[in-house]
This record gives C-alpha cells, sequence and structure tokens, in this order.
C-alpha cells in the first residue's frame, strides 16, 4: 500500500468520513475507523425498481486486512459488492472507494474471456491498469495461483477452480488498493480454496483492503472482519469474536430434532440438531442446567455459524412473532 | 409429447422477439418487398441539351427534368455522371442520345422506349426533326453488364454482413460471459472501449472491402474510373455506420440469437431497398422512404458514382451528407447505451416509487449525493 490516505475524501465537517458517522458508537467503526482509513460504505441503500435490494447499509474494509459479507441467497451481497467496486451506483448514502485504476474486481463469475489464454487474459488486465513490469509480475502470480503450466490454455478450459484462480489473481495483478472478490472461492475444491485463500491472505498483507463475499461461514471466520446481510439488512457486523459474544441466548446440542416451541428455533448441523435459547428472563445467565424451554443436550460454545443463524433466527422469529 | 407441446409454447411466449419475428414479420416482409419488388422503370430523369433543347417534347416515360439549349455533349454527359438524368438528349447539327449505363434497368427501359418511338414515327421521323437520326450511345456501361453494376453494391452488402452481423456479436458475448461488469469498474471511459471494439471490425472491413473490389475488377473486369479517395472516404463512412449499428444491436440485445435476429432484420431490407437490386425509382414512394435511412443505399450512390462513371465528390455531397448523419445518430445512440452500461447510472428506479421517497427525505443532504469517487 502506498499511500493509504491518498484520496481518502473526508466528510462534510472536514473530518474523516469514519468518525463523523452517525452511529458513532456502533461496533462499525472498528479497527479501521480508528484512524480514518477505509473504503466501504455509508448507510448505503439501492434499489431495482421497486425491490430494496440494501438497506441502509454501513461496512468498512481496511487496507491489511480480509471483510467477508456472508448472507443466504438475495441477502445483497452482489449489490453491496456491486457498489464498492464501482459498478453499481447506490441510490442512497455514501459509497467511498478508490479510484478506478486502483480497484481490482472479481465479478461472480471469473471476469476473464474463456476465448482468450491464461497469459492473453492477464496481458489484457496489465495493459489496462498499466502494470509495471507485466511481464515478471504475470509470471510471479501465475507461480503463486500455481497456474505456470496452464500458461497457454483457454480460459475456457480451465477447471472451475483453476479458472476462479485465474479471476482472483487478474483482479489483483495491478495490485489495488481495494480488491473485491464476488464468491472466490463457491463451487471450488478444497484443495483450490487453500490455494485461493493464501493468495487472498497475501493480497492482504501486501497491503489491500479485501471484501470478499462467501457462502462459507467457516471461511468468513478467518476474515478480520465480518458484515453478515439478510434481506438487504445488517444482521450482524464486527470482528468474528465479537459477532460471537454478541449472540444472545445460548445453543445446545440434540441428537435428534427437539418437540413443540423448540423446534422453530432449531436447525441441523452435521449428524446433530443445534438448538437455540434465550435468555432466561429471570436474569440468571442462560447456562446451568437447563434452559427455559430446552430440555436435556449439551452446551456447546457458539461459533460464528451459530452466531449468524441464531441473529438470523432471532429477526425471524421477530417478524412471525415468535419473539420471547 | 404434450408436455413437451406445452413447455415449448411457454418459452415462446416468453421469447417475445422470436414470436414477433415469425408473425409480424413475414407480414412486414411481404408488403415492403411486394411493393418494392419491381423492375418496371415508370419514368426517365431526362436532361436536353443544344439549340433546340426548349422546343423538345418527350413522350413518357422520359420526364425532362434539365433543358439547357447553350449546353453541348458535354453538358449532357456531366449530367450523366452526376446522376442528374439517366438519358441526355443533345440536339443539333450532331443529334445524340446518351443513356446512362450504371443505371441497368432505367437504360434498358430508355432503349426499348426509343425503339418503340422510331417503330411507331416511321420513316416521318428524320424529316420532323430536320436532322439525321440521332446515334445512341450507352456510357459507363456500354454492354449493359449487370456484374458492372451489381459488383460496387455487393461490396457494400458484404460489408453490411461482416459490420452488422460480426460486431452485433460483440458486446453479448462480452455479457453473455460476465465480463461486461469487470469493463464497467476498469479504468476505461466507455469511448475507449467502443471505439477498442469497433477498431478491429473496422480493420477487418476495410481489407474486406478491399478484396471484394480488387476480385472484382479482376476477376469480373468491374471498371473503377473514379478516385479512389473519395471511393475510400465513402467507405470509411459507411463502415462507420454499419460497425456503429452492430454494436448498437449488440447493446439493446440480451443474447447472441437475439442480435442475429435483430442484424437479420436490419441487414435484409438494406439488400432489397436500397437500390441495388430494384431501381429505387420503382419502389413504391409509401416504402421508398425506408431506402432513404439506410446505409446502403447511400453506398451504392457514392460506389456506382464513383467506380462507374467516375463521379466527382461534389454532385456526391448528398449520400456523403446523409450517410454522416446516419453515422452520428447511429454512433450517439451506440455509445450512450454504452454508457449506460458502463458507467455506474444506478439501479433503475421506480418512479414515484419508495426510491424517490429515499432521495427526497436525505437525513443527510451532503451524503444523498451518490457514491463519491476518491481520486
Amino acid at each position: 500500500m502506498t499511500d493509504p490516505q491518498h484520496g481518502v475524501p473526508a466528510g462534510p465537517d472536514g473530518r474523516p468520513l469514519a468518525a463523523a458517522g452517525p452511529d458513532g458508537g456502533a461496533p462499525t467503526s472498528g479497527a479501521a475507523g480508528d484512524t480514518g482509513d477505509w473504503w466501504g460504505t455509508d448507510e448505503v441503500s439501492v434499489w431495482y425498481g421497486k425491490v430494496l435490494a440494501l438497506d441502509r447499509v454501513t461496512f468498512r474494509a481496511a487496507p491489511g486486512q480480509v471483510s467477508a459479507v456472508v448472507g443466504g441467497d438475495g441477502a445483497g451481497r452482489t449489490t453491496l459488492l456491486r457498489c464498492l467496486a464501482g459498478a453499481l451506483a447506490a441510490s442512497d448514502g455514501t459509497i467511498r472507494r478508490p479510484a478506478a485504476r486502483r480497484i481490482g474486481y472479481l465479478p461472480a463469475g471469473s471476469g476473464t474471456y474463456p476465448d482468450l489464454t491464461v497469459a492473453e487474459n492477464l496481458a489484457f488486465r496489465a495493459a489496462v491498469y498499466r502494470v509495471r513490469d507485466p511481464a515478471r509480475r504475470t509470471t510471479e502470480y501465475l507461480e503463486r495461483a500455481g497456474l505456470s503450466a496452464a500458461r497457454e490454455r483457454l480460459a475456457g478450459r480451465l477447471s472451475g477452480g483453476m479458472r476462479q484462480k485465474l479471476g482472483v489473481i487478474a483482479a489483483m495483478l495491478h495490485q489495488p488498493a481495494l480488491l473485491v472478490l464476488d464468491e472466490p472461492t463457491t463451487g471450488v475444491d478444497p484443495v483450490s480454496r487453500v490455494e485461493l485463500w493464501s493468495l487472498i491472505a497475501r493480497a492482504a498483507a501486501d497491503g489491500a483492503a479485501v471484501v470478499l463475499a462467501t457462502s462459507y461461514l467457516d471461511e468468513a471466520a478467518r476474515a478480520a472482519r465480518v458484515l453478515a446481510l439478510d434481506a438487504g439488512r445488517e444482521l450482524a457486523t464486527g470482528t468474528p469474536e465479537e459477532i460471537v459474544a454478541s449472540m444472545p441466548g445460548t445453543v445446545r446440542v440434540l441428537a435428534k430434532r427437539p418437540e413443540g416451541d423448540a423446534a422453530r428455533r432449531a436447525w441441523r448441523r452435521n449428524a446433530r440438531w443445534q438448538v437455540w435459547a434465550p435468555d432466561d428472563p429471570a436474569g440468571g445467565p442462560a447456562g446451568g442446567v437447563a434452559g427455559p424451554a430446552v430440555a436435556g443436550g449439551e452446551l456447546v460454545r457458539p461459533d460464528l455459524q451459530d452466531a449468524v443463524t441464531v441473529a438470523a433466527l432471532v429477526r425471524e422469529l421477530a417478524m412471525t412473532g415468535g419473539q420471547p | 409429447m404434450w408436455a413437451m407441446i406445452v413447455k415449448e409454447f411457454r418459452q415462446l411466449r416468453r421469447d417475445r422477439r422470436t414470436l414477433a419475428m415469425m408473425i409480424v414479420m413475414p407480414v412486414i416482409l411481404l408488403i415492403v418487398f411486394g411493393y418494392a419488388a419491381s423492375f418496371d422503370v415508370s419514368t426517365i430523369p431526362t436532361a436536353v441539351a443544344g439549340p433546340q433543347a426548349s422546343a423538345v417534347v418527350l413522350r413518357a416515360p422520359f420526364d425532362v427534368l434539365h433543358r439547357n439549349p447553350a449546353g453541348g455533349a458535354t453538358w449532357a454527359r456531366a449530367q450523366l455522371r452526376d446522376g442528374k438524368a439517366a438519358v441526355a438528349v443533345v440536339t443539333g447539327s450532331s443529334a445524340a442520345v446518351l443513356i446512362d449505363g450504371s443505371q441497368l434497368f432505367t437504360a434498358r427501359a430508355a432503349l426499348a422506349a426509343l425503339a418503340n418511338a422510331q417503330r411507331q414515327a416511321g420513316p416521318q421521323a428524320a424529316p420532323a426533326a430536320g436532322a439525321p437520326s440521332p446515334k445512341v450511345t450507352i456510357l459507363y456501361n456500354p454492354g449493359l453488364k449487370t456484374a458492372d453494376i451489381m459488383i460496387p453494391g455487393l461490396a457494400g452488402v458484404i460489408l453490411v454482413f461482416v459490420g452488422t452481423m460480426i460486431t452485433s456479436l460483440g458486446v453479448v458475448r462480452e455479457r453473455q460471459t460476465g465480463t461486461l461488469e469487470q469493463l464497467a469498474v476498469m479504468p476505461l471511459r466507455p469511448r475507449d472501449v467502443f471505439l477498442g471494439k469497433v477498431v478491429p471490425y473496422f480493420a477487418v472491413g476495410a481489407v474486406d472491402l478491399a478484396i471484394v473490389i480488387a476480385a472484382g475488377v479482376a476477376i469480373f473486369g468491374v471498371p473503377f474510373r473514379g478516385s479512389l479517395g473519395v471511393f475510400a472516404l465513402g467507405a470509411l463512412l459507411f463502415l462507420f455506420v454499419t460497425l456503429g449499428l452492430g454494436i448498437l444491436i449488440s447493446s439493446v440485445s440480451e443474447n447472441q440469437g437475439q442480435a442475429i435476429q435483430l442484424a437479420f432484420m436490419i441487414t435484409l431490407p438494406q439488400v432489397l431497398l436500397s437500390g441495388l437490386i430494384f431501381p429505387l425509382s420503382s419502389i413504391a414512394i409509401g416504402v421508398r422512404w425506408i431506402s432513404y435511412l439506410l446505409p446502403l443505399t447511400y453506398f451504392n450512390q457514392i460506389s456506382r458514382g464513383v467506380m462507374l462513371r467516375a463521379e466527382p465528390i461534389g454532385p456526391l455531397w448528398e449520400p456523403f451528407v446523409f450517410l454522416a448523419l446516419l453515422g452520428l445518430v447511429v454512433v450517439t445512440l451506440a455509445t450512450l447505451r454504452f454508457r449506460s452500461y458502463l458507467a455506474p447510472a444506478g439501479p433503475r428506479q421506480g418512479r414515484g416509487g419508495p426510491a424517490s421517497a429515499i432521495a427526497a427525505a436525505p437525513a443527510e443532504p451532503a451524503h444523498a449525493a451518490g457514491p463519491r469517487e476518491a481520486r
């Protein structure tokens, strides 16, 4: 990262926008906000016709860190990433991003030309972004991605994982300040996923603010910051630890699906059932022998996946009137 | 099988464009080409020169548009060369009839009408005119060869196919591979992308044209009498319009199939209505206005004028100006369409819908201006 402060606009009051956010105390300011050095969105809404795809979403990505955007289908991940990358304008709110030549973007799909070879695809990127010493850089990134042998192959002939890797190195070839990756690891085998993650981590280590969308919460847990979206709204945000810590109630593991009211708060994970119990209304810790609504089972330490699932569950219960 | 039929109809119903193509197109084609498809020439624009120019009365199909008692054979030839008349009559001591052979069907009609008139007038004709029977000369295409008039026009048709058909796939392909999104975020101006898309096809089209013309001259003996520069300028303008059309089609099509359909709908009328096959003057006026919207109409005029009649650029100003205008319109439209893809203009907002409600009531007006880009 040459100059993280370069070109960062200030808020209306002259101070960096991070400090001027209306939600000053919200966890969204976090590490990125401390220095005023971040890229991201501020209360951004996006309408597709009459459909609200993003509802006042605030998101910050700090240089040198990987930030993950998670959520189900239609949650608004791709919309948020397109806004960040500059492919879509917001209907309302502010987007802070570097100039186009300092953004790297992997759209859903790999964004590479199937009828060009791997080397030709990278040569096109290098020329558009005016990469210095393109031959050396290309060779270096091909090696990092383990694609050196596939140099002269048509991108359309690559396997899914290889094509994703090509898309990712094409997006980071010009060492962007903001690297936006839409589902880089979806549909990719476990080995390629590991390789992709090492590429991504390295880009962050080189100073890029990396934003990636993923549907794998175990992956998101490796990110420095996580934003969980649900139907265009923020569901949870913060570091993975903060999100887990802010989870209300407790999670237990059961061998079979619970019955009655608890069934609405249960979900399947691996071969067993997890069930969530809200905080004991009496004020005592929800731990102890048994939660108010769940009998038996083993109390587990929730992870990010549990916390995000619970957050979605709480919202759903609130909407259907099942809120405790 | 029934399930298959129902499924097929459902898919067909979703694809409005194909449905329109199947039902509306045949009707339109029938009407348009029914009126256009005519080799009959009912009027022949004629110029009369020489001492008795004012006195000459010609019967239909000859329609005297220009008279010049002071002019002679030179003036008469110029009228034909510049496309102002298809037949020129020179009166006086060296009476002559000049016919423009580059207008094949008109020339044939003129010859037939002359023969007819002579047969009807009989032996009295010559003394009445007070001169020997006029000498009939066919200029520019004395053999009245079809190849001579077809090849200059065919070059245009080939360019239409290469330009419109192939270029129309360009942007659509980017959209289908998902790379258009990638282009949108790259540090490229819409103009760069547009020109970058067009230039390669432009080069290929130009080479193509050179090959077709060279082959026409070498193999079919088609003359190239005029200025190469004027021809090249016309071809340049024409290619520009054609490629612009291709990009425009591409930008309004969802997939390659639709692009091909649209390109076909634009290409076919050009072949039939541009004057390439049927003389423009024979096309019913209700349909002929379409001809004047087609770039090939103007390219035909330029290529035939330059190649066969050595027409200079001056009298050709009309086709040049119209081609330039067409090019301006097409390229502007295409660039605008392009811009809406490449510059993030934002999602379409519902009219009076919730979007404008949000925009109208911003908590912080300074923030409501949309995306801000740091430089």
